[in-house]
């Protein structure tokens, strides 16, 4: 059994070894994750969502809460809201409203945040998601909201550029207002030492399905989805479960899954030595890896929802989800598995290509005419190995879908050999043309000409006068010596199993 | 109902960002009183077929198009600030969280 360690050379808190403390900690994970929804207006007037603007040139008086001014219901927002909800399989209200959220900081000029309190557009859904090593989890969802975001501060004068020692903060609320959908899941258990590894994968797939559902480019690097992280933990899976923190604003995959790590060595840290977890909100410090205490949870936080008097309540009607049902695309689950059975990839193969990020590029060059294995051994070997030796994305390579189908073609039909055509491909990639440009312009097209090749392997067999003696004498695989002088001769541009047919016709021994 | 203690006041103060003497908490709690017990008589009205509403118009599902409208002129929303610098307001030090 370990103890507490002394504090991270990072300025961190004293941590428990991971592995030690989900041995004697249940883990319980949950997740909030806003996400920025692609509309062109705001939720509630029609201000422009567009991204990069100055400051302060997208707003209406709604946007700055001036009074007198009244929100109206983006119709676009709703519908992006109810498509979320289907296709996490989530019940759709039949009314609902929103509500103030009532609470002071600049960077929410109404001083309260137009938000849905108890009655969610969509609850009771769930999400399934595969680990990496291809176990599926079942993530349940509490409830999809729509809200509105708020205005950014930045602060100015601090030495650090956080909130502690600014002068002074700078608002632009070309932000405010721009439609949120917040998607809650219930309590993760079950999920031990693998649940920093769960919140991943949730976060991830989630991502996908925003982004296939076409209601969000979900660019966590953007902040257009960020996740607060909340983790707890338990004695065992039987006990009630423990106090927990919610680390916020947590903007990747990774820092997801390594904020979990570390409040749970953190907190395995704080009740070995006797302590109780505080209930509060801490900060994702994506430098160091660590969380830092935010905000004690207090009576600062009775935030005196009601429904909001500006808006009326909305009633979708049962024709309208129905119509949004009916437009959903197929959703991210169900094409993994109908690629994987009509490329016929086996469980292993489909993981490593789904993980590798490699999906869409494949499935784009098997449109293109390349068959399935010929597109995964291209992208998932050497494109792969040059994007990640040029770090960058397969997608940032110099070659497409278009130029991989073209290779495997050349390759399908026989004008080039598979080692000819990592050469094409290299050529490609150098940026000398399309791959049939490359095979011309380096001269690496198989010869398919016979009598050029009947004359080499009769040269090669003049050459090696006891190799034609062996061969007729029965030792058929001393052919291999000629045809190796006749791929050399032809610099490779022959194919090979067709010279070594020709070897044994010309000396007239045993057939291959 | 019950009564409105100054303490109910003094958290209600504190909530809305409102500086209040003891006196005042004091004079308020009684205040606010009458007005919550004038606004109790409406559920002397209130019975099961009446269904709770939050708005006084019998309208639902109220919604614009997603259409982009023209924004404020940025000399016009800066005009109401107390003061700004790069064409953002400027607020105080802000000493909470993000």
């Amino acid at each position: 059994m370990s103890t507490a360690t002394a504090p991270a050379a990072t300025g961190g808190e004293p941590l428990v070894a991971y592995d030690d403390a989900t041995a004697r900690y249940d883990v319980v994970i949950g997740l909030e994750v806003h996400v920025e929804l692609g509309t062109a207006t705001k939720m509630f007037d029609g201000s422009s969502t567009a991204f990069g603007a100055e400051p302060n040139t997208q707003v209406s008086p709604v946007s700055l809460g001036l009074p007198g001014a009244l929100p109206v219901v983006n119709r676009t927002a709703v519908e992006h809201g109810i498509r979320i909800g289907l296709a996490l399989d989530c019940t759709i209200a039949e009314m609902c409203r929103f509500a103030r959220k009532n609470y002071f900081y600049p960077d929410m000029p109404k001083n309260f945040q137009t938000s849905q309190y108890d009655e969610p557009i969509a609850a009771d859904g769930h999400l399934d998601v595969v680990l990496e090593d291809g176990t599926p989890w079942r993530v349940e969802v509490e409830r999809a909201h729509l809200e509105e975001d708020t205005g950014k501060s930045t602060h100015v004068g601090g030495a650090t550029g956080r909130i502690h020692g600014a002068d002074h903060s700078l608002v632009d609320y070309n932000r405010a207002g721009i439609p949120l959908v917040e998607i809650v899941t219930r309590p993760v258990t079950g999920a031990g030492a693998r649940a920093p590894e769960v919140a991943r994968a949730y976060v991830a797939a989630l991502r996908d399905l925003l982004r296939a559902l076409g209601v969000s480019e979900a660019r966590m690097e953007q902040g257009q989805m960020r996740a607060d992280v909340n983790v707890s933990l338990r004695p065992s899976p039987d006990a009630p479960l423990g106090t927990r923190t919610e680390t916020k604003n947590v903007n990747s995959f990774r820092s997801v899954e390594r904020a979990v790590r570390y409040e749970v060595s953190r907190q395995a840290a704080v009740l070995d030595a006797g302590g109780s977890v505080l209930q509060e909100t801490r900060h994702w410090h994506e430098d160091t890896g660590i969380t830092t205490s935010g905000r004690v949870k207090s009576d600062a936080d009775d935030y005196r929802y009601f429904p909001e008097p500006d808006l009326v309540p909305m009633t979708p009607s049962r024709a309208w989800v129905e119509e949004v049902r009916a437009s959903l695309p197929e959703l991210p689950v169900a094409r993994r598995a109908r690629l994987q059975a009509e490329w016929g990839y086996s469980d292993l193969e489909m993981r490593d290509v789904v993980n590798a990020g490699l999906l869409d590029v494949i499935s784009a060059t098997v449109a293109q005419g390349a068959s399935p294995a010929a597109a995964r051994k291209w992208w998932g070997g050497e494109l792969a190995r040059t994007a990640n030796a040029r770090e960058v994305e397969v997608t940032a390579l110099p070659v497409g879908p278009a130029e991989v189908a073209e290779l495997a073609g050349l390759v399908e039909s026989g004008r080039v050999t598979d080692r000819m055509a990592r050469e094409v491909l290299e050529g490609v990639l150098a940026g000398e043309g399309t791959p049939t440009e490359v095979v011309t312009a380096r001269g690496l097209e198989v010869v398919s000409d016979e009598s050029a090749l009947v004359t080499a392997v009769d040269e090669a067999l003049a050459a090696n006068p006891d190799v034609a003696e062996k061969i007729r004498g029965g030792k058929v695989q001393a052919a291999g010596a000629v045809v190796g002088a006749v791929m050399k001769a032809t610099r490779g541009a022959a194919d090979a199993k067709r010279v070594r047919e020709l070897v044994l016709e010309r000396v007239g021994g045993p057939q291959a | 109902m019950p009564a409105l203690s100054p303490d109910d006041v003094a958290r209600l103060a504190a909530l809305a960002r409102i500086d209040l003497e003891p006196a005042e908490l004091e004079r308020l709690a009684g205040e606010l009183d009458a007005v919550v017990a004038a606004v109790a008589s409406v559920s002397s009205v209130v019975s099961d077929d009446v269904p709770a509403t939050s708005h006084p118009l019998p309208l639902v599902d109220v919604y614009r198009e997603d259409v982009v409208e023209p924004s404020l002129p940025a000399e016009a929303v800066l005009a109401g600030a107390p003061a700004a610098q790069d064409g953002r307001f400027l607020v105080p030090q802000i000493l909470e969280e993000d």
